[in-house]
C-alpha cells in the first residue's frame, strides 16, 4: 500500500507547496481565483505547474519568438506541432526539429543525452515522417577537468547508444568547448524526417466520442517534473535532481516507430491524431491534443499501463517515462489498433474519450481527481515581458582596442590552431556513431554539411547545425545573424539551397535582465537573418536557466538548417580533388580578430567589438557560390570559419592529403582573421574562365593559388611565408581530442 | 534468385539489404518475420544488421531462439546459402551455425568507418566473383565485432579454409587473427561484421560490396545449370 498521503488543497496553499514546483504566488492565486474559483488539489496544482513551466508554455520567451518569420510558400507546417514541415516537391516534404536536453545530461549524461535523441525522434515520427538523420550540437567546458571528460565520454556514448540501436544515422553536428559550459553542458539533438504530403499528421483529438489510446512503454515514476527541472537553474549539488532524469530504451522506440508508421501509412482510416508524450508526459500530450481540436477530454487513469505499483494520478500525469505516444482513434476502431501494436509486442490501451465540454477531467478509482478547463492548461499560462538590461561587458568591449596579434611564425600558429578542441577533428567522436545505416548518407560527418540522398529522385538534403557563441557573447544581435549565416554557408558549400531553420535557444535565466536582454537582442538578429535568407523558423525549442552557481552560459542559439540539393551532381565537399585545380577566395578579408579562435588561444579569453557583418554581402556571396556549384564549375567548396583562411585551406587538403600553393596580399596574421562571408572554392582548369565570368556580381573574388600533389601547404603573404607539412598537420589535427581525453 | 531477409524486432539494416537486392542487384527479395515458420520458395536467406531485441542480454542471444531460426537451421542443413551481416553474424554464432563468438570491440567503443578487407578465399558461394587476395573497402558499424575463438577452432577454421575475410591493414576491433568473416565447414553459411549492403552504389562511396551479392547469384545460376 502507498502510505504517502497527498497534501490537501489547503496545505498546498498554506505551505506554498506549489512554489517548489515553480509556480509563483501570483500564478497560484490566478489559478485559484480566476480559473477554478476554488483551491486546486494536489494533482491539479501539478498539472498547472508543468504546463505553465517555461519548457511547455514559453511564458518568458513567447513575446520574443513572435519576431521570427514562420511562414512561406514552401512551409507546410510552422511551429506549434511536433515538428515543422517544408515542401521539397514531388509530393514530398522534409520534417525537422531540434531540442535541448541540457539539464538531464548535466546530471546523468548517458541517459540525459540518449533520451534527448529519443525524444526528438518521436517528435518527427509523430508527424507521420520516417526519421532519416540525426545531428547533435554539443557544448562543454574546457577539456581539462576530469568532470568534463566524463561528461563528453558519456554524452557521446548516450547519443550513439540510442541512435545506433534504433537505426537512424547520426550524420552531423558540432562540438564546442568554453569554460562557461563547465557546469552546464549543452546537448541539442536534431532529427530530420521525410514524408509524403498525404501522410502528414496533426496532434489533434477531433471528434466527440472518439477514443484516446495510449501506446508504447509503460509509465513509471521516472522524470516526474522533468519540464519544471528544465525550467530552473541547476542546483550546485544536482545529484539530488537525478530522479527527474528519464531512462531510455531505444529498442522499445524502434518498435514504437515501426508500429506508428505502419498505422499512419496503412491505416489512416483508423487514426484521427497522434502526439508524442514528451516533456510533461501524459498531461502535456493529452491537453494539447484536446486544446488544438477545441474539445474536452476524459481520461481514466486506472487504464494507464503502469510499470510500478500504487502510482497516484499526479505521478501518472507528470511522469516522463520514455517511448510512449498518445493516439486519437475513431470510436469503435480500437481493436485493429490494439492488434497492430500487439504484432510489435507493444501495449495499446484505450484510456479516454473526447468530449464536447472543453473540460479536462481525470478519473481514478471511481473518483474525479482533476477537472480544469482544457485551454487554461495550454493557452492561459501567463506571458511575461521580462525587464532587459544590457550587460556591463558590452560597453566595456566597445572601449577595448581591437585585438591585433603580432605573428612571426605562421606555421606554428596554424599547427596550434588545428589542435584547439573547437577546430580539431571530431573523428574520434563521430566514428562512434553509425552514420550510414539506411544507406542514404552521401556526405559523411566531417565536411561542411551532411548530405542525405532522397531515394527515387535526383535530389538530396543538406543539413547542419551551427552557432559560434563567442560572437554572441560579444554582440548577441550580430552574433545571432552570423549563426544563421554560417549555417546557410554550410548548406550552400554542400550545393544546397537553404530551406528553413529550427532553433534551440540556450540561454541563462530570463529572470536576470542581462540574460533576457541577450535573448531579446539575439532573437532579433536571428529573425533578421532568416528574413534575409528566406529561411523561416519552422520549429524550435527554448532552454533557459542554463546557469550554475549564478554563472550563465554564453548565449547559444543553435541553428539547425536543412537545404535542398536539386541534383545529385551538385553535391560538393570541402576537400581539394585534383592537383592543378585553381583555388579562389570569395569575399574580402579584414583584421577581424575579436571573438576569434586566435584571440582565445593567445589571450585565453574573448573580448572586444565583434567584427562587422553585412547580410546583403553575405547573401550575394552565397548566391554566387551556389550558382557556380549548380553550373558544375566547382570542384570543392568550404566556408572560412574558426581559424580563418589558413585553417580552411588546411582542412581542404586533409582528405586527399594534397597540398596547395597560395599567395595573398595581406599581413601574415590576417590568414587567421575570422572575417565573415568568405568561402574557398577550387575549380578545375577547364572551368576557370567560365567560373571567373560568373564572378561579376559585386563580390570580391580572387584566385589565390592552386592545388598541388605534394602534400605541403604553402602560403605567401606580403612579406612572409607559411609552409606546413600537410600529413603532419593532419596527424595533429586528428589526434588532438583523443590526446586531451587521456 | 529469391532472397528472404529475416526481420527480428530491432533489426535495422533490413530495409538497406532489401534495397540492395531488389533495386541494385535486380533480384527478388521479401521480408520474413522472426515468428514465421517457413522459408519455402526462397533460394537464399539473409540475416540483417541491427540490434535484435536491443542487444539485451548479449548480441544475438535472444534472436537466435526466434521461431524462424529453426527453419533457418533446416535451410542451412540443406546446403542452401545463409548469410548473416553484423548482428546477423552474431545471431549465427549464437545459433551454433558458425563457430566462435563476437566480443565487445577492444576499444570498448562502437566503431563506424570504412575499412580494407582481404578476400582470403574465393571458392565460396559468396566470394566467387572476387579475386583471391583482393583488397576491398567495406563499411563497418558495430560495438561487438571482436571475433574470438579458441586455438583449436582457429586451427580448424584455417585448415578448412573457413576464414573468408580478414581486415587487411588495420584490425579495427581486436578480432582473433584479424577475422572479419567466416563460413561453416560446408561453406554455405557465411557471417561477417562489415556491411556489404552499404557498398553497392558509387554515390555512397563504393561498390565493392555488390560483388558479394553478385557472387551469390553467379553461384546460384551455376548450381541451377549443373542440376
Amino acid at each position: 500500500m502507498n502510505s504517502y498521503q497527498e497534501p490537501t488543497p489547503q496545505m498546498i496553499k498554506d505551505q506554498r507547496i506549489y512554489a517548489q514546483w515553480g509556480l509563483t504566488d501570483e500564478e497560484y492565486r490566478y489559478i485559484e481565483k480566476s480559473i477554478l474559483k476554488r483551491l486546486p488539489n494536489y494533482t491539479e496544482t501539478g498539472l498547472f505547474a508543468v504546463m505553465w513551466s517555461e519548457h511547455c508554455s514559453y511564458k518568458n520567451s513567447k513575446s520574443l519568438l513572435r519576431q521570427f518569420p514562420t511562414a512561406g510558400p514552401h512551409v507546410l507546417q510552422g511551429p506549434g506541432e511536433g515538428a515543422g514541415i517544408v515542401d521539397i516537391g514531388d509530393q514530398q516534404a522534409v520534417v525537422f526539429k531540434v531540442e535541448s536536453h541540457n539539464h538531464p545530461s548535466a546530471v546523468e549524461p548517458y541517459q540525459g543525452a540518449a533520451t534527448g535523441v529519443g525524444g526528438i525522434i518521436r517528435d518527427i515520427f509523430s508527424m507521420g515522417a520516417r526519421p532519416i538523420a540525426l545531428l547533435d550540437s554539443l557544448r562543454f567546458g574546457e577539456l581539462t577537468s576530469e568532470r568534463t571528460k566524463y561528461l563528453l565520454e558519456e554524452i557521446v556514448a548516450g547519443i550513439g547508444g540510442y541512435g545506433n540501436c534504433i537505426g537512424i544515422p547520426t550524420v552531423g553536428g558540432e562540438i564546442g568547448f568554453e569554460p562557461c559550459y563547465e557546469g552546464n553542458p549543452l546537448v541539442n539533438a536534431m532529427c530530420v524526417g521525410l514524408i509524403h504530403h498525404q501522410d502528414i499528421q496533426k496532434g489533434q483529438a477531433n471528434g466527440v466520442g472518439n477514443t484516446i489510446m495510449y501506446v508504447g512503454a509503460k509509465t513509471g515514476r521516472d522524470g516526474i517534473h522533468g519540464a519544471t527541472f528544465a525550467s530552473e537553474e541547476l542546483a550546485a549539488d544536482h545529484t539530488q535532481q537525478r530522479p527527474a532524469v528519464q531512462v531510455g530504451d531505444p529498442f522499445m522506440e524502434k518498435l514504437l516507430l515501426e508500429a506508428c508508421l505502419e498505422l499512419i501509412n496503412e491505416h489512416q482510416d483508423l487514426l484521427v491524431g497522434i502526439q508524442d508524450m514528451g516533456a510533461a508526459g501524459l498531461v502535456s500530450s493529452s491537453a494539447e491534443m484536446a486544446a488544438k481540436a477545441g474539445v474536452g477530454l476524459e481520461l481514466f487513469l486506472d487504464n494507464v499501463p503502469q510499470r510500478e505499483t500504487d502510482m497516484t494520478p499526479y505521478e501518472m500525469m507528470l511522469s516522463e517515462s520514455q517511448e510512449r505516444m498518445l493516439l486519437c482513434v475513431k470510436k469503435g476502431q480500437e481493436q485493429p489498433v490494439i492488434e497492430l501494436f500487439k504484432r510489435y509486442e507493444l501495449d495499446a490501451v484505450a484510456i479516454g474519450v473526447v468530449t464536447d465540454n472543453q473540460h479536462y477531467r481525470l478519473y481514478h478509482q471511481g473518483m474525479i481527481v482533476a477537472d480544469v478547463p482544457v485551454k487554461t492548461l495550454t493557452e492561459e499560462a501567463p506571458v511575461y515581458e521580462k525587464p532587459q538590461q544590457e550587460p556591463a561587458r558590452i560597453q566595456k568591449f566597445d572601449r577595448i582596442p581591437d585585438f591585433q596579434p603580432t605573428i612571426t611564425d605562421g606555421a606554428a600558429i596554424l599547427l596550434d590552431l588545428l589542435q584547439q578542441p573547437t577546430i580539431a577533428s571530431k573523428k574520434s567522436i563521430y566514428e562512434t556513431y553509425d552514420a550510414q545505416v539506411l544507406t542514404n548518407t552521401v556526405v559523411l560527418p566531417g565536411s561542411d554539411a551532411a548530405v542525405v540522398r532522397i531515394r527515387g529522385t535526383h535530389k538530396a538534403l543538406a543539413m547542419t547545425t551551427d552557432c559560434n557563441s563567442r560572437y554572441l557573447y560579444l554582440n548577441p544581435e550580430r552574433g545571432g545573424q552570423i549563426a544563421v549565416a554560417e549555417a546557410a554557408r554550410n548548406i550552400v558549400a554542400s550545393g544546397g539551397q537553404p530551406l528553413a531553420i529550427t532553433d534551440c535557444l540556450n540561454y541563462g535565466s530570463p529572470d536576470k535582465p542581462t540574460s533576457f536582454w541577450e535573448l531579446a537582442t539575439s532573437t532579433a538578429g536571428i529573425a533578421a537573418a532568416c528574413r534575409a535568407f528566406n529561411t523561416p523558423v519552422i520549429s524550435g525549442n527554448v532552454s533557459l536557466y542554463n546557469e550554475t552557481n549564478g554563472q550563465a552560459i554564453y548565449p547559444t542559439p543553435v541553428i539547425g538548417m536543412v537545404g535542398l540539393i536539386k541534383e545529385l551532381q551538385h553535391i560538393t565537399t570541402q576537400d581539394f580533388k585534383t592537383a592543378g585545380d585553381s583555388i579562389y577566395l570569395v569575399g574580402g578579408t579584414q583584421a577581424d580578430f575579436n571573438g576569434s579562435e586566435l584571440q582565445k588561444m593567445l589571450l585565453g579569453r574573448i573580448e572586444g567589438r565583434l567584427m562587422a557583418f553585412d547580410l546583403a554581402v553575405e547573401q550575394a556571396v552565397q548566391a554566387f557560390v551556389l550558382q557556380a556549384i549548380q553550373a558544375g564549375l566547382v570542384a570543392s567548396a568550404h566556408d572560412c570559419s574558426e581559424g580563418g583562411l589558413a585553417v580552411a585551406l588546411a582542412e581542404s587538403t586533409f582528405a586527399q592529403e594534397l597540398g596547395c600553393q597560395c599567395q595573398v596580399e595581406m599581413p601574415l596574421s590576417w590568414l587567421f582573421a575570422e572575417t565573415q562571408s568568405r568561402f574557398i572554392l577550387s575549380v578545375r582548369p577547364e572551368h576557370q574562365s567560365a567560373f571567373e565570368a560568373l564572378g561579376d556580381q559585386g563580390i570580391q573574388l580572387q584566385r589565390i593559388g592552386f592545388v598541388t600533389s605534394e602534400s605541403r601547404l604553402v602560403m605567401k603573404t606580403k612579406t612572409e611565408q607559411l609552409n606546413v607539412d600537410v600529413k603532419e598537420a593532419k596527424k595533429r589535427w586528428e589526434a588532438a581530442i583523443s590526446c586531451l581525453m587521456k | 534468385m529469391k532472397f528472404a531477409v529475416i526481420v527480428f524486432p530491432g533489426s535495422n539494416c533490413d530495409a538497406d539489404l532489401l534495397w540492395a537486392l531488389t533495386e541494385i542487384l535486380g533480384e527478388t527479395a521479401a521480408y520474413v518475420r522472426h515468428d514465421e515458420e517457413s522459408l519455402a520458395g526462397f533460394d537464399g536467406v539473409l540475416l540483417p544488421g541491427g540490434f535484435s531485441y536491443g542487444d539485451y542480454l548479449r548480441s544475438g542471444a535472444i534472436a537466435c531462439c526466434s521461431k524462424v531460426m529453426a527453419e533457418v537451421k533446416r535451410f542451412a542443413k540443406e546446403g542452401k546459402p545463409v548469410f548473416g551481416i553484423c548482428n546477423g553474424f552474431q545471431i549465427l554464432t549464437e545459433a551454433g551455425l558458425l563457430p566462435g563468438t563476437l566480443l565487445t570491440n577492444q576499444s570498448l567503443h562502437f566503431i563506424c568507418k570504412t575499412v580494407a578487407l582481404k578476400v582470403e578465399h574465393n571458392q565460396t558461394p559468396f566470394t566467387c566473383d572476387y579475386a583471391k587476395g583482393q583488397v576491398i573497402q567495406l563499411p563497418i558499424a558495430h560495438g561487438a565485432g571482436n571475433y574470438f575463438c579458441d586455438d583449436a577452432t582457429l586451427a580448424s577454421l584455417k585448415a578448412n579454409q573457413q576464414i573468408i575475410f580478414t581486415y587487411a591493414y588495420e584490425n579495427p576491433n581486436g578480432s582473433t587473427a584479424g577475422i572479419a568473416g567466416i563460413s561453416n565447414q560446408g561453406g554455405n553459411v557465411l557471417g561477417m561484421m562489415p556491411h556489404p549492403e552499404r557498398a553497392v552504389e558509387e554515390l555512397l562511396g563504393s561498390k565493392d560490396g555488390l560483388i558479394l551479392f553478385q557472387s551469390m547469384l553467379t553461384y546460384y545460376r551455376k548450381v541451377a545449370v549443373s542440376q
